[in-house]
């Protein structure tokens, strides 16, 4: 369980969120829409304790994760972002490893190895194992990165003794931004499949409310650093609250299979 | 290439007189003949100070750029050689005047303590207000703006000064092996090997800090202890380097660079590689300096920078990296 509790962060006296109470339950995907400035990224980055609240605070299982130890978090917690640039040439393989930097001293064990090879497998680029990072495609990087996102929280079912008890967290930062369609939509499939580990809280922001409709469990919606409505999809992605938050006119079109769309006017 | 260094300079020894040198050392031996002195009190700790003020160059460049994440920093930049060279000037113009030259350990201390000022001046200029952390951009140019100040402050001490402590400033900001003894030799190569063994105890996170400040935090590094404790080693291999030998630039340029092209980027690597490189480059470039214009010998210095500025203009002329 993951809780922000009356939760206000500050730059230069601006309130990007003022006094926002939410939380977010393991085994769903949370997703957090908004319109630009609506202040997603900051409520993912004061969730995921990059930044500190000025008032407020963020609980993990119920204790507070302001004095959480870095190296302990990194274990539990991970964080997709939109774009990741490497400032020099590293090997693909050496970026999803990083996934396990939190959980071995000197060399990589066994269990590391075998986590970065399935999750190199499962996000389909292992072929780009020894290529150099910097030149892979936009579209390619992010699934790197999602490799090594999962690698850093993902439990080996055979060798996991310890680590029971906690749960992990996974956030996602606009995860969409430099995929295709066709990407998109397998993202957010395998998105919903790792969120609906019981274990796992699942929180990310994106764009596309058609997206968000199809594939979240919940909904935050926030408006002007504030909670607007929050609940199942189909009850905060109402006309009333699109029209007064993104101040455009939505028209819900029967889809064949997939509820319903959304398109705006 | 050590033996060459040794060998050849201002007097070329064979090995001959090298082995009846070092075996004058042990009892029982014919005392040491002129040459022979020449050879265990200045080259001998000369090319053995060059190793360690070599690979200490070649760390601290291969630190920077990766605290940096860019590859035309070298220590150079946050202010560390500068203050270092500018301690040593004030040491040599007013020391005298504050009774504190005699001792043996104030000219080391004196271009420490300006290394320190100068690094730990640029890293609270560039913290930001809002939240203590301090920007990459910031310190770059923070970096650049106390390099001035402290480069000018060189220039009007040699203003003050009388003619030879004048000329010991010039030595001094162009860098020069020629001061070597044992006991310059045994100060850098504690630094440096202590530097080197903490540097390499944080090669993955700096490895983390490649993808970016925001992702390393994500994978458990504390980056602002990181940037630290790196810079502090930074501050001590260079400015006690410096101390010896004044400001050698490039070096810590070229090194991580050549590297980079050979093997890639892995900190886990580079670093102890860089020592070794540094080491041998700067011993090539002794040599240089000292054969060119023999009898006499350039400050290294103007060796280093022949090779190490068209190198640092083909950096910064090729647009893959981000300033």
């Amino acid at each position: 369980m993951l809780e922000a509790i009356e939760v206000t962060y500050k730059v230069s006296g601006r309130e990007l969120i003022s006094d926002v109470s939410v939380s977010f339950a393991p085994g769903k995907l949370h997703l957090i829409v908004g319109p630009n400035g609506a202040g997603k990224s900051t409520l993912i980055k004061v969730l995921a304790r990059y930044l500190r609240p000025q008032a407020g605070r963020v609980e993990y299982d119920g204790v507070d994760v302001a004095n959480a130890g870095e190296a302990d978090l990194a274990k539990r917690r991970a964080v997709l972002s939109q774009a990741v640039e490497a400032a020099f040439p590293l090997t693909t393989r050496e970026i999803v490893l990083m996934g396990r930097y939190p959980h071995f001293g000197g060399r990589p064990g066994p269990v590391d190895e075998k986590i970065v090879d399935e999750m190199m497998e499962l996000f389909d680029v292992a072929e780009f194992s020894e290529r150099n990072y910097q030149t892979l495609s936009g579209g390619e990087r992010q699934r790197v990165n999602f490799a090594r996102v999962l690698a850093q929280i993902w439990i080996d079912r055979e060798h996991s003794s310890q680590e029971g008890g906690r749960s992990r967290y996974l956030f996602l930062d606009e995860p969409l931004t430099f995929l295709d369609i066709r990407h998109q939509l397998a993202f957010m499939k395998m998105v919903r499949d790792f969120a609906s580990d019981t274990d796992v809280v699942t929180v990310g922001v994106v764009h596309d409310l058609n997206l968000a409709g199809r594939f979240a469990d919940d909904v935050v919606m926030l408006d002007e650093g504030r909670v607007k409505a929050v609940g199942a999809a189909a009850e905060v992605l109402t006309s009333e609250n699109i029209r007064s938050v993104f101040g455009v006119e939505p028209s819900f079109i029967p889809a064949a299979g997939a509820g319903t769309h959304l398109i705006f006017d | 290439m050590t033996a060459a260094a040794i060998r050849y300079g201002a007097i070329d020894f064979s090995f001959a007189d090298i082995s009846a040198a070092l075996s004058s050392l042990f009892p029982g031996q014919p005392e040491a003949t002129l040459d022979q002195r020449i050879f265990l009190e200045l080259r001998l700790p000369r090319t053995i100070l060059c190793l360690f003020v070599g690979a200490s160059l070649g760390v601290g460049g291969t630190l920077m750029q990766a605290l940096f994440r860019n590859p035309i920093v070298e220590p150079g930049l946050v202010g560390t050689s500068s203050g270092a060279a500018f301690g040593s000037a004030f040491f040599f113009v007013l020391g005298g005047a504050f009774h504190f030259a005699d001792a043996i350990w104030s000219l080391p201390l004196a271009a420490c303590l300006g290394g320190v000022v100068s690094t730990y001046l640029v890293f609270l200029l560039a913290r930001s207000r809002e939240d203590g952390r301090a920007s990459i951009v910031m310190l770059l140019l923070t970096g650049l703006a106390v390099n001035a100040l402290f480069m000018s402050a060189i220039g009007f001490l040699s203003y003050l000064a009388r003619d030879p402590q004048a000329r010991s400033i010039t030595f001094w900001s162009l860098g020069t092996l020629s001061g070597a003894n044992w006991r310059s030799v045994c100060i850098v190569a504690v630094s440096t090997v202590v530097g080197t063994t903490v540097a390499l105890r944080y090669s993955k996170q700096l490895n983390a800090l490649m993808i970016g400040e925001e992702e390393a935090a994500y994978l458990g590094v504390n980056v602002n202890r990181l940037k630290w404790i790196i810079l502090s080693v930074n501050v001590v291999i260079v400015a006690v380097a410096t101390a010896f030998t004044g400001v050698i630039s490039f070096v810590g340029l070229i090194v991580p660079h050549i590297l980079r092209m050979m093997r890639g980027a892995d900190n886990r690597f580079l670093i102890a590689a860089s020592a070794v490189t540094g080491a041998i480059l700067l011993s090539v470039a002794d040599l240089v300096a000292r054969l060119a214009l023999r009898p006499a010998e350039l400050p290294i210095g103007i060796v280093t920078s022949a090779v190490g500025v068209p190198v640092f203009l083909y950096l910064l002329r090729r647009r893959q990296y981000i300033f």
